[in-house]
């Protein structure tokens, strides 16, 4: 028996065609709160960073204010900093990675809810930025106290420039947020592509 | 306009997977048509291409070549966002697995598709606790899924599906991973929308217990439709079929 299409239908008449229009405020909302309630993982990502950049704004402000360094000591300070970007390069990529690649079904499940790719690759910058900048920061406070304590007890009469000491965190800011988004932007960009058939069927 | 007779449509579709040197015909040209308001059943063995099917018609994955169509529009003409947009007002999503999101509570999943439509957040709270009471859930919606059992995070999924007053739910297997009698919860609830709403239901699946409530079932074999059966013709066959005890 063919079935009698319902006369009451309470299921609205829309058109199929149509766009998905998203403020970036809500964008903002919902990768705030996705952190917030991630928010022991987002730690451990954030720690990532907030260590990388703490080394590195540690051996860039001993390299800046250390008084009479020899010209052999200026290279293996220079070297250092050198290995700390790489350092904070790798470990900050690995949390990124994980952080979006273990969401992968999440974002699957969100696309069938009607989230665009162009959301999915949002919400990844922003969560990417607002975690490089926070953890950047508190990195580069750490580092830089560290460094200055250990140049105020080793070699007293320090200048302590704030000029260079603004430069290390123009300097500390500009790696943390520029690799954290490095390492953001082809995960994002893989996860927004992918079919939501096969974000779905990946299991972390 | 959507006032078509047929509310899905699929032409000739074909899928294959290539896995090393095999390719793998999941589906082999498959033709179906649903009309607004039934209650559809894919059934069919495992591997046959039910979920595969459901990807073509959910718009989850491409088809290799055929058409589908919703409410007459070909989804292969769609760009991205116009497809977002119809899996986010068409069309409403249920899976075995349910698919909640782990981090959120029962009413911030059912709330997250009318973000998606740009509701507000007012209008879209008040909409997942309604649709929480129509599941009976209204009591738990602060809860997590992991607080939840699979029969009520089921619900919740349905919940959810419904969100943007979609003109179709697509169920795969949705009362696979349940017992047999929150199964037949799951299904009378799933019956009840599509009688009470008119919502179009199209479920695979592999359970007996569907087939009472379904005005057509398509059974599908290796990647083709092997027969379409009204449920009055499958009164007649009942007695010889081989229905599982506890089923009704
Ligand atoms: N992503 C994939 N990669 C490779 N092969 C796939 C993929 N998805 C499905 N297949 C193959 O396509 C065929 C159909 O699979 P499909 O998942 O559609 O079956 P099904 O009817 O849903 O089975 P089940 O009842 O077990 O869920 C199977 O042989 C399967 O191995
Ligand atoms: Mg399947």
């Amino acid at each position: 028996m063919p079935p009698e299409t319902d006369a009451q239908s309470t299921v609205d008449d829309k058109p199929v065609h149509g766009k998905i229009f998203m403020p970036f405020s809500v964008v903002v909302t919902i990768a705030m709160n996705g952190l917030k309630i991630r928010f022991w993982r987002s730690i451990v990502t954030a720690s990532g960073i907030f260590l990388s950049i703490a080394f590195f704004s540690y051996v860039v402000t001993n390299l800046m204010l250390a008084p009479h360094l020899t010209s052999d000591e200026r290279h293996r300070q220079t070297f250092l900093a050198i290995i700390s970007v790489l350092v904070a390069g790798v470990g900050i990529t690995n949390s990124m990675l994980m952080s979006v690649t273990e969401r992968f079904r999440e974002i699957g499940t969100m696309k069938c809810l009607g989230a665009p790719d162009s959301f999915v690759v949002k919400l990844f910058f922003v969560e990417a930025a607002f975690m490089g900048l926070t953890s950047s920061a508190a990195g580069f406070i750490l580092g830089l106290l560290g460094s200055l304590l250990l140049l105020a007890i080793s070699s007293p009469g320090t200048d302590f420039s704030l000029p260079k000491i603004g430069l290390v965190l123009l300097w500390s800011l500009m790696v943390g947020v520029f690799i954290t988004f490095g390492a953001a932007y082809f995960p994002a960009q893989q996860a927004a592509k992918m079919p939501a058939a096969s974000a779905l069927r990946t299991d972390v | 306009m959507a006032n078509t007779e047929y509310i899905v449509r699929t032409k000739d579709v074909r899928k294959e997977f290539k896995m090393g040197q095999e390719t793998m015909k999941a589906l082999n040209g498959v033709s179906v048509d649903v009309k607004r308001g039934e209650y559809i059943s894919i059934m069919g063995p495992s591997g046959s291409g039910k979920s595969t099917l459901f990807n073509a018609i959910g718009g989850l994955d491409k088809p290799d070549s055929g058409s589908v169509f919703i409410n007459d529009v070909d989804m292969a003409q769609l760009d991205a966002n116009e497809l977002a947009f119809l899996r986010c007002h068409t069309i409403g999503y249920i899976f075995q697995t349910f698919n909640l999101i782990t981090v959120m509570t029962a009413l911030e999943n059912v709330r997250l598709p009318t973000i998606f439509a740009g509701m507000s957040a007012e209008e879209g709270e008040k909409r997942a606790m309604s649709l929480l009471d129509l599941v009976g859930l209204g009591h738990r919606y602060n809860h997590k899924p992991s607080e939840l059992s699979g029969g009520q995070q089921q619900r919740v999924a349905i919940a959810r599906s419904l969100a943007n007053k979609p003109s179709i739910i697509l169920a795969d297997e949705p009362t696979a991973n349940l017992d047999s009698r929150t199964g037949t919860e799951i299904i009378d609830l799933l019956r009840r929308l599509n009688k009470d709403q008119g919502v179009t239901v199209i479920s695979a699946t592999h359970d007996y217990k569907m087939l009472d409530v379904s005005d057509r079932i398509i059974w599908i074999r290796d990647g083709v439709v092997e027969k379409i059966e009204l449920r009055s013709d499958l009164k007649i066959q009942v007695g010889g079929m081989q229905v599982p005890a506890g089923s009704h």
